[in-house]
This record gives structure tokens, C-alpha cells and sequence, in this order.
């Protein structure tokens, strides 16, 4: 028993073959655009600008050629051309789609990785934000501040972050100072450590001048009064959520897209048992029979089981009335040479 | 005649084809130039509150608008196009055809008038912006005074994104009491030396907002004590650059729309150039057409022109016709004076339900 018949008029066959074209060419728009998105995350969150750029291309080529059969589909003659080569078509357009979801899943999954890559890079970057002067890291600092300034972020996990590490250049302090050199002897390292922050962890919405420097001692303003002053958020988590809400975007758009693509493969499909079946009546005026799957998903299963089982035993074909089956492996020319004859007579 | 071209049935069939596309081209450029009016005028509408008055406006107002008309003009352009070759449906264009040639005119001119309105306005822009930051910086403290409490944020989001500081320069800031009362500490013998320093009993400093600090600066960003060298280890106020942006916003602010309008220059006269030769083609198809409908064979040559006489006499044509219906215009009011006459008095009338046979001129109540 088929999966999912329908039957179709003439009419209707050709209103499918059109409507299926039509979808084709959409497909290549949204192609194009997963292409297009993928050339624009190309500032590398991992790999997956890489499979949005393929899966892009791999799209448009593959609607671009199925917007071609389907306008051709719609006349019996001409679909005789691409009757061979839909199966293959149909099957490799069904692998291209669950490569499709398969990448929609991932950047799903991506969060876990990018929040350790996220916490080593930060660190980093503040450990050598005062080194403007050391060839390779000289625009750390920059890089930090503009960080801090559009993600409205401040230090790593918090604006106490900036309390263990020296963040002026020792180029920038006075030696001879007293008070610079207590500092420096009272921590093992030799660091200035002081309870400031940059310029970069002010907030804009404050209502009041940004109070960076002397943050622990302040008696000016309570804590939470202070928290308002800076930046709350740590930029870990500022760059974690702003990545993950872009993947996630990205996946929803690469779902919708992959629903769509099975809906024109399935429309697809329909088409070509819708013709072959015509071709097989042999009137093209009357109506036919689509489906999904001719026997039910067992049998199908089954046969395609078979098939692939006796592909390296061709000469051992069990269900053929024609054929000897032979008894023991060294009498397998036999059946070859029964098949000769049967040929030539 | 002027410039006159013969036109044989398949030319005015191919002129009827391109002109179609050209127009349906036509159409597109009005709409772009409607989205670029409402790119400039959201532009504008972001940065209000640091504009004074609003007179760079009209610069946006004019491409939404034109815009708008150019597309309903080029449609009805397309119409006329297909009908052009019908000789049954063609003639009713006629009386339309003129007053769309006259729109089309219009439509360039003041497509024109934009390009050259975007150089001439910078100087009010310049001025508006001058005054507009002037306050801003002047109630930067006033965050609790409604009205003004968010100026704050809205100079420091604009010097940070617009990399800027103060007015002119950095300056500026060491002019005004940027530091509101409630956060001073009037205990503070600093702090009562600074007020009492100056007439007006304010707390000036030489100091700027953190959002004046360059992230491309070497060095953690010194915002206090700018003019005193001995403040600050290895600092010269005079040699130092990169410490504080050194543009001010209403530098950066006009260059940043004066860039805009400009580089909108070439695509603007690329409509003009679209519309003109819209224009020049359809007046040649109207002429050919209706030169072809003329003759005894309407599959024939016909002529085209874009005038009818010389240039000089169409002026003239034009000029009589214009005064003609002025002069209609003119004799019409004599003689409905006596109409309106009429419906002031059915108004008095209608009052005391009594309907005015006759027109009898009666004083209005």
C-alpha cells in the first residue's frame, strides 16, 4: 500500500510543476543569504562561517538545477530527459537537508566552547592592556577600552578584576615617588595594584561625574550607589550572551530554511511518481497517481535492505526463475554462461 | 518643429517597449530617493536633541515627497506606454499628458534645488549645532532637573561615538560647571577655593567628562588637572595629543552630514538624468503617435518632435494661454457675485425656514 497518495489531473500536475519551480527559486534566495550570512560572521566564531558558506553555495546549486526540472516537468516529453536522473536528484537533495539541520543543531551547541575561549582571551588582553609599548600587543589596550565602551561591560567577571592587575605602565609612574614605591613593594610581584579602574568601565547612564579611582576607599557614596558608577556586567558574559543570541538567530533562520527545503523535496517528489506513473498509464491526458513511498515504510525498507546486501553478489540474484542457484562457490561460472545462452537464443 | 525624428511603425513599437522599462526604471529611482529621504531625515531626528532648529530638514522633506510623486508620475507613465499603441485608448491621455510633462519639470527642478540646498545649508547647520551643544554642555550636570536630565548621556554617547570633545575643542569644558552641586564636598577647602575663584560662585575646573578620553592613547587617560604639567608624571600639556579627542562635535557632527549629502550628490543627479530622458521620450512617443493616428494609414512614418514650433513661439503660445485663463478667471467673479450673494442670503433664510426665491443681494448677519 503507498504512503501518502495523491492523485493528480492533468491540471494539477502541471499547477505542481510551476509552483515547485517557483519554490526552487526562492530556495536560491535563502541560499544565498545563509551565504551571505556566513560571509558576514566571517570574523570567526569557531567553524561555523565555514558550513554556512557551504551550505549556502551547496543550496543555490542544487534549487538552481531543481527550478530547471521542475520546469521541465510539467510536459511528459521533456520530463522523459530527467526521468534517470530525479531519484539521484531526490536522494541527494534529502542527504543536503539533514546536513542542513545537522548545522541548525550546532550552533545551538556552540555556548559551552565559546565561554572558556571567551575567559582565556579576556584575561589576556587586561594583563597586557598596559603594554603599549611591546610590539604585537600595543593594541590591547584600545581594543579593551572600545570592548568595554560598546558592550557596556567591565573587567572580566567583574569591575574588581581591574584591582589585581597593574593596568598603568610602569612608564607612566613616578619612581621616585614614595607612595608609588610603597605600592610596589606591598605585593610579591612588584605590581602597582591600585583600586582604580579605566576610563573604559564608565557608565553613560550615571547621573553623576564617573568616579574611577579610589573605588574601595570612596566615603563619598555607599556601595550600591557606587555600582551604578561603572559598568556592572562583567564582559565575559556581556560577549557570551551577545554571541549566543547571534547563534541562535542564525539557527532559527537555518531551521526555517531547512523546513522549506523539505517541503519543496517532498513537492518534489510527489512530481516525479506523479509523472512516472503517467508515463507507465501511457496517456498523458489523464490523471495518476503521487505518493510518498509505493509500498508501505517496512516493505520499502526491506527491498532497499536486499538491494544493498546483494550488491556484491550479482551473479546470486535469488528470486530470478531463469537462474540455476548454485550449491557450492566453485560453480559459479555456471549461471554466467546459462545467461549467455539465454542471451543469444 | 524641433528636433524632429521619423518614426516608422516598428520604431514607435520599440520606442513604446523601452520607454516602459524605462519608466517601470523610473519608478525604482523614486523610491530610492523616498528611502533616502527617510535615512537622512531618521539621521537628523537621532542627534535632535544637540540641533537647535530644525531648518536642514527641508533638505530631507523634499526627497521624501519628491519621491513619493516621481513614483505615482513614472506609473502613470507605464500606463500611457501601454496604451500608446492603441489608437482607441490612447487618446484619452491627451489632456493628462500635459500637466505630467509639467509635473516632470517640477520634479527635476526641485531635485535640483535639494543638491544645491544640501551645500548651502551647512552654514545654518553649523549654527544650530553650535547652539544646540552649547546647551548641551551647559546642562550636562543637570540630571535632575526633568526636561534636561538626559543631556548627560547624550553628550557622552555623542563624544564617544563621534570621537569628539566639547564645541570647539576640549576647552570648552573648563568653562562650565560640569559637576553638579550635589556631588561636591563643600567642607573641602579645595573645593570652596575653586568656587569662590570665580564672579559667578562656580565650580570650574580644568578637567573634562571621561567620554573626552582617547582609547587610542598609550596612556591610561588623564582627565583632571590638564593644564598642570607637575600634577602628572612625564606630562606636557602643551606636546600632549592623543590624550583627549582633539576635534569638537560640531566639527565632527557637520562633517559627518556633510559627507552624507554629498556622497547622495551623484545618485540624485542620476534621477534627474533618468527623469529628463522619461520625459524626452515621452513626448516623442506622444508626438509620433499621435501623427501616426493623423494619417490615412496608421501603420505609416510619422514625424516626432519635442516642439511644435520653435522655441520662442511656444513661449509665446504658452504665455497667451496662461493670460487667457487668467482672464477667465478674472471675468468669472463679476459675474458670480451675484451667485455668492445668493447663498448668503438662503443662509439667513434657511435660518427662519424661509427659502429665497429669488438672488436679492441682503446684508450678511
Amino acid at each position: 500500500m503507498a504512503v501518502g497518495k495523491v492523485t493528480f489531473t492533468k491540471v494539477e500536475r502541471e499547477k505542481l510543476a510551476e509552483v515547485l519551480c517557483l519554490l526552487n527559486w526562492i530556495s536560491v534566495v535563502t541560499g544565498t543569504i545563509l551565504f551571505g550570512l556566513g560571509l558576514f560572521l566571517r570574523q570567526g566564531i569557531l567553524y561555523v562561517p565555514h558550513m554556512l558558506i557551504t551550505t549556502g553555495l551547496a543550496a543555490c546549486c542544487i534549487n538552481f538545477f531543481g527550478g530547471k526540472i521542475c520546469l521541465d516537468c510539467a510536459d511528459t516529453n521533456k520530463f522523459l530527459r530527467w526521468k534517470l536522473v530525479m531519484m539521484p536528484y531526490i536522494i541527494c537533495t534529502f542527504f543536503f537537508t539533514s546536513c542542513v539541520l545537522a548545522g541548525a543543531l550546532m550552533c545551538y551547541g556552540i555556548r559551552s566552547q565559546m565561554e572558556e575561549s571567551l575567559f582565556m582571551g579576556l584575561r589576556n588582553a587586561m594583563r597586557y592592556y598596559k603594554d603599549t609599548d611591546t610590539p604585537g600587543r600595543c593594541n590591547l589596550k584600545r581594543t579593551v577600552d572600545l570592548l568595554q565602551i560598546q558592550f557596556q561591560c567591565c573587567g572580566n567577571t567583574g569591575y574588581r578584576d581591574w584591582f589585581q592587575i597593574q593596568w598603568i605602565s610602569s612608564r607612566y609612574l613616578d619612581m621616585s615617588s614614595s607612595a608609588v614605591v610603597d605600592r610596589m613593594r606591598s605585593n610579591v610581584e612588584g605590581k602597582y595594584l591600585m583600586d582604580g579602574v579605566p576610563f573604559s568601565c564608565c557608565s553613560t547612564f550615571s547621573p553623576w561625574p564617573c568616579i574611577q579611582h579610589h573605588l574601595s576607599t570612596s566615603s563619598t557614596q555607599d556601595e550600591q550607589s557606587r555600582q551604578l558608577n561603572l559598568w556592572r556586567r562583567g564582559c565575559r558574559q556581556a560577549l557570551l550572551d551577545h554571541y549566543t543570541g547571534i547563534m541562535q538567530s542564525i539557527g532559527l533562520t537555518v531551521l526555517l530554511i531547512w523546513l522549506f527545503e523539505l517541503l519543496v523535496l517532498t513537492g518534489v517528489r510527489y512530481l516525479q511518481t506523479a509523472m512516472e506513473n503517467v508515463l507507465r498509464l501511457g496517456d498523458p491526458e489523464s490523471e495518476s497517481d503521487g505518493w510518498f513511498l509505493e509500498n508501505s515504510l517496512a516493505e520499502t525498507a526491506w527491498s532497499n535492505f536486499n538491494i544493498i546486501k546483494n550488491l556484491g553478489k550479482c551473479y546470486q540474484v535469488d528470486d530470478d526463475p531463469n537462474i540455476n542457484v548454485p550449491t557450492a562457490a566453485a560453480e559459479e561460472e555456471l549461471p554466467s554462461q546459462q545467461v549467455q545462452v539465454l542471451v543469444t537464443s | 518643429m524641433l528636433l524632429k525624428i521619423t518614426f516608422t511603425q516598428q520604431r514607435r513599437v520599440r520606442l513604446a517597449q523601452g520607454l516602459w522599462l524605462m519608466s517601470w526604471l523610473a519608478v525604482m529611482s523614486g523610491a530610492f530617493i523616498f528611502c533616502l529621504g527617510v535615512y537622512l531625515k531618521t539621521e537628523l531626528l537621532r542627534r535632535a536633541e544637540v540641533m537647535d532648529n530644525t531648518e536642514i530638514h527641508v533638505v530631507p522633506n523634499i526627497l521624501m515627497m519628491v519621491g513619493l510623486v516621481s513614483i505615482g508620475t513614472n506609473w502613470v507613465a507605464t500606463r500611457v506606454c501601454q496604451d500608446s499603441l492603441d489608437a482607441s485608448r490612447f487618446p484619452r491621455w491627451k489632456l493628462l499628458l500635459m500637466a505630467w510633462f509639467a509635473v516632470a519639470v517640477l520634479l527635476c527642478c526641485l531635485l535640483l534645488a535639494v543638491v544645491v540646498l544640501s551645500y548651502a545649508l551647512q552654514g545654518r547647520l553649523e549654527e544650530s549645532l553650535k547652539v544646540g551643544l552649547r546647551n548641551g554642555i551647559r546642562f550636562y550636570k543637570d540630571t535632575d532637573v526633568p526636561g534636561r536630565c538626559f543631556q548627560k548621556e547624550t553628550i557622552d554617547r555623542l563624544q564617544m561615538e563621534f570621537r569628539c570633545c566639547g564645541n570647539n575643542n576640549f576647552k570648552d569644558w573648563f568653562e562650565v560647571q560640569w559637576v553638579s552641586n550635589r556631588y561636591l564636598d563643600f567642607t573641602s577647602k579645595d573645593v570652596k577655593d575653586r568656587i569662590r575663584s570665580n564672579v559667578d560662585g562656580r565650580y570650574l575646573l580644568d578637567g573634562v567628562p571621561f567620554s573626552c578620553c582617547n582609547p587610542a592613547s598609550p596612556r591610561p587617560c588623564l582627565q583632571y588637572h590638564l593644564t598642570d604639567n607637575s600634577a602628572h608624571y612625564s606630562y606636557d600639556y602643551q606636546a600632549e595629543e592623543l590624550n583627549l579627542y582633539s576635534r569638537g562635535c560640531r566639527q565632527a557632527l557637520t562633517d559627518y552630514y556633510m559627507e552624507m549629502m554629498n556622497s547622495t550628490g551623484p545618485g540624485v543627479l542620476s534621477v534627474i538624468l533618468i527623469q529628463m530622458s522619461v520625459l524626452v521620450s515621452l513626448r516623442y512617443l506622444q508626438t509620433a503617435v499621435e501623427g501616426a493616428t493623423a494619417l490615412e494609414d496608421p501603420e505609416g512614418e510619422s514625424v516626432g518632435y519635442l516642439l511644435e514650433k520653435g522655441v520662442k513661439e511656444t513661449f509665446e503660445d504658452v504665455k497667451a494661454n496662461v493670460l487667457n485663463i487668467l482672464k477667465f478667471a478674472q471675468v468669472d467673479p463679476s459675474a458670480a457675485e451675484g451667485s455668492p450673494g445668493a447663498e448668503d442670503a438662503e443662509k439667513p433664510a434657511d435660518n427662519t425656514t424661509e427659502k429665497a426665491a429669488s438672488p436679492t443681494p441682503s446684508p450678511a448677519s
